[in-house]
């Protein structure tokens, strides 16, 4: 706060005065200067060093941001700025709300389309003997077949699909709704999470709000064709209001689950965002 | 609402004389704004630059044209994953201590002396000259020149349009019409990076200025009070 300039510390009540209009007059007579500001007052030079020393106290505290630079908790807070930056993101979350789709003419080229694997192209998924097994809070648990899930309704999409990286294409995904396929093994929609693990020993979790989402697919197409090996045949998920590492591909099992025991997926367990809507 | 101008005295005995005037130019909350973006600012744009260098790119990932390489060193990080946690951490800091800043200079009355408006356009170009040696300088007679005005009115602007853009790409889906103002995702990233590129510049010039106006000038940025000030 500025300090008191009404009572000047020890001066004459005359002498303000005049050290004040002596100022104005000394820069009133000096032709390349226009006559300055008055002071309002004087204050004692011992005065005027602690005023000054208190004020840059009161600003002190800004070094506290020097904290992130202590090794010892770096990491910790910043574990903790992403969780709140989740914790946002799940607040700005919209069950209803689409995510953009594309006409056709905006499609990438399928041959454009990136693929960014984990650890190998194809994990060697045998297409004959494959299920998907569903276990966890839910009526119906056991081994589903890529038909049964074919024969739920199918829905196509052209939407943008974002890598962490920064770079987005947008592709056509044409699969089953998983609220659909929740529902038709009569999951606990009541519960958190669903987690998925892949042939490739990828694994991924999505909060309930985001797996009822209408455009969150079970996806065993792209481009209306079957998904390819290095796609994740025969089935991953396609989740455009999610950021690209959370869409799992060569999917074999899923969990309908309230805890996820320290796994939320291959990448969040390695520090990046475990919420990570767009 | 200008400043406060005191004349510091020094009392010996019944004589007092003055030893200069001083100036109560920034406020407490203005400080502590000022300090905390700067930090929170260096932080975003060098984790910023980790993230480019994940995708140093504009265009489409496949074929990957990369428009420049950014060295890790001058990056924060390390990696991608560290990198967002610094950008997706700091950026909040920046964010209140902006908002804080700009509420306050509204709500006290403190922003007309730093506020560009049409009054000053006229003194925009004399300074600009005699910081290019092309004139003489202009005489002082406020906390703020024009020039200062004009680039502490528009790095406002700019704070703003970061913030705008990096919304766009961290929730293109949920702000999707936020998005599409700035041309589609592919431009609010394009946007964001230069966006940057002009803060840089502000930031550039800011610094030029505080080293060459001396160690006053700087020291009132931290107490809030200019010793012999110009005006």
């Amino acid at each position: 706060m500025e300090p008191d300039t009404r009572k000047p510390v020890a001066s004459e009540d005359g002498s303000e005065t005049h050290v004040a209009s002596e100022a104005a007059v000394e820069r009133a007579d000096s032709p390349s200067l226009t006559p300055a500001r008055e002071a309002v007052g004087t204050v004692e030079q011992a005065k005027f060093s602690q005023i000054s020393r208190r004020e840059l106290l009161k600003v002190a505290p800004v070094l506290a941001l020097g904290i992130f630079a202590v090794p010892k908790v770096q990491q910790a807070l910043l574990t903790k700025g992403l969780a709140f930056s989740d914790w946002a993101s799940a607040r700005l979350f919209r069950r209803g709300h689409p995510a953009p789709t594309f006409a056709d003419a905006a499609l990438t080229p399928f041959e454009q389309f990136p693929i960014n694997d984990y650890d190998v192209d194809d994990p060697g998924v045998n297409l004959e003997d494959w299920t998907l097994s569903a276990s966890g809070a839910l009526q119906k648990p056991g081994e589903y077949h890529l038909e049964q899930i074919q024969a739920l309704p199918k829905f196509r999409q052209n939407t943008r699909h974002v890598c962490v990286e920064g770079w987005d294409v947008i592709g056509r995904f044409g699969g089953a709704r998983l609220s659909d396929f929740l529902n038709m093994i009569g999951a606990d929609t009541s519960a958190r999470y669903i987690t998925v693990a892949c042939a490739d020993d990828y694994y991924e979790s999505l909060d309930m709000a985001t797996a009822l989402h209408p455009q969150t697919l079970l996806c065993y197409e792209m481009y209306d064709r079957p998904l390819t090996r290095e796609h994740g045949a025969p089935l991953r998920l396609s989740v455009p209001t999610k950021i690209g590492y959370k869409q799992a591909k060569y999917l074999t099992a899923l969990k309908v689950t309230n805890v996820l025991d320290g796994k939320v997926g291959y990448w969040e367990d390695q520090g990046y965002s475990s919420f990570y809507g767009l | 609402m200008s400043s406060t101008i005191l004349e510091v005295v020094r009392t010996k005995g019944d004589q007092t004389e003055s030893v200069g005037r001083a100036a109560y130019e920034h406020p407490l909350l203005v400080r502590w704004c000022h300090w905390l973006n700067a930090v929170s600012l260096f932080v975003l744009v060098g984790s910023g630059f980790q993230i480019f260098r994940a995708f140093p790119s504009f265009g489409a990932k496949i074929p990957q044209k990369d428009l420049l390489h950014w060295p890790k060193a001058f990056a924060i990080g390390g990696w991608l994953g560290g990198a967002l946690q610094w950008h997706l951490t700091f950026m909040w800091i920046y964010l209140a201590s902006g908002l804080v800043y700009v509420a306050y200079q509204i709500f006290s009355g403190n922003y007309r002396q730093v506020w560009f408006t049409h009054r000053d356009l006229a003194g925009v170009c004399p300074m600009v000259k005699h910081y290019f040696f092309l004139g003489k300088k202009p005489p002082v007679t406020e906390p703020y020149n024009s020039l200062q005005k004009h680039a502490y009115t528009t790095v406002i602007v700019l704070g703003a349009l970061s913030v705008l853009t990096g919304l766009a790409i961290w929730k293109p889906v949920q702000f999707s019409w936020l998005a599409w103002l700035m041309g589609g995702f592919h431009w609010a990233r394009l946007w964001h990076f230069l966006v940057m590129w002009a803060m840089l510049a502000f930031v550039f010039g800011h610094l030029t200025m505080v080293v060459l106006h001396g160690w006053n000038n700087f020291v009132s940025k931290l107490t809030g009070w200019k010793k012999d000030p110009e005006y």
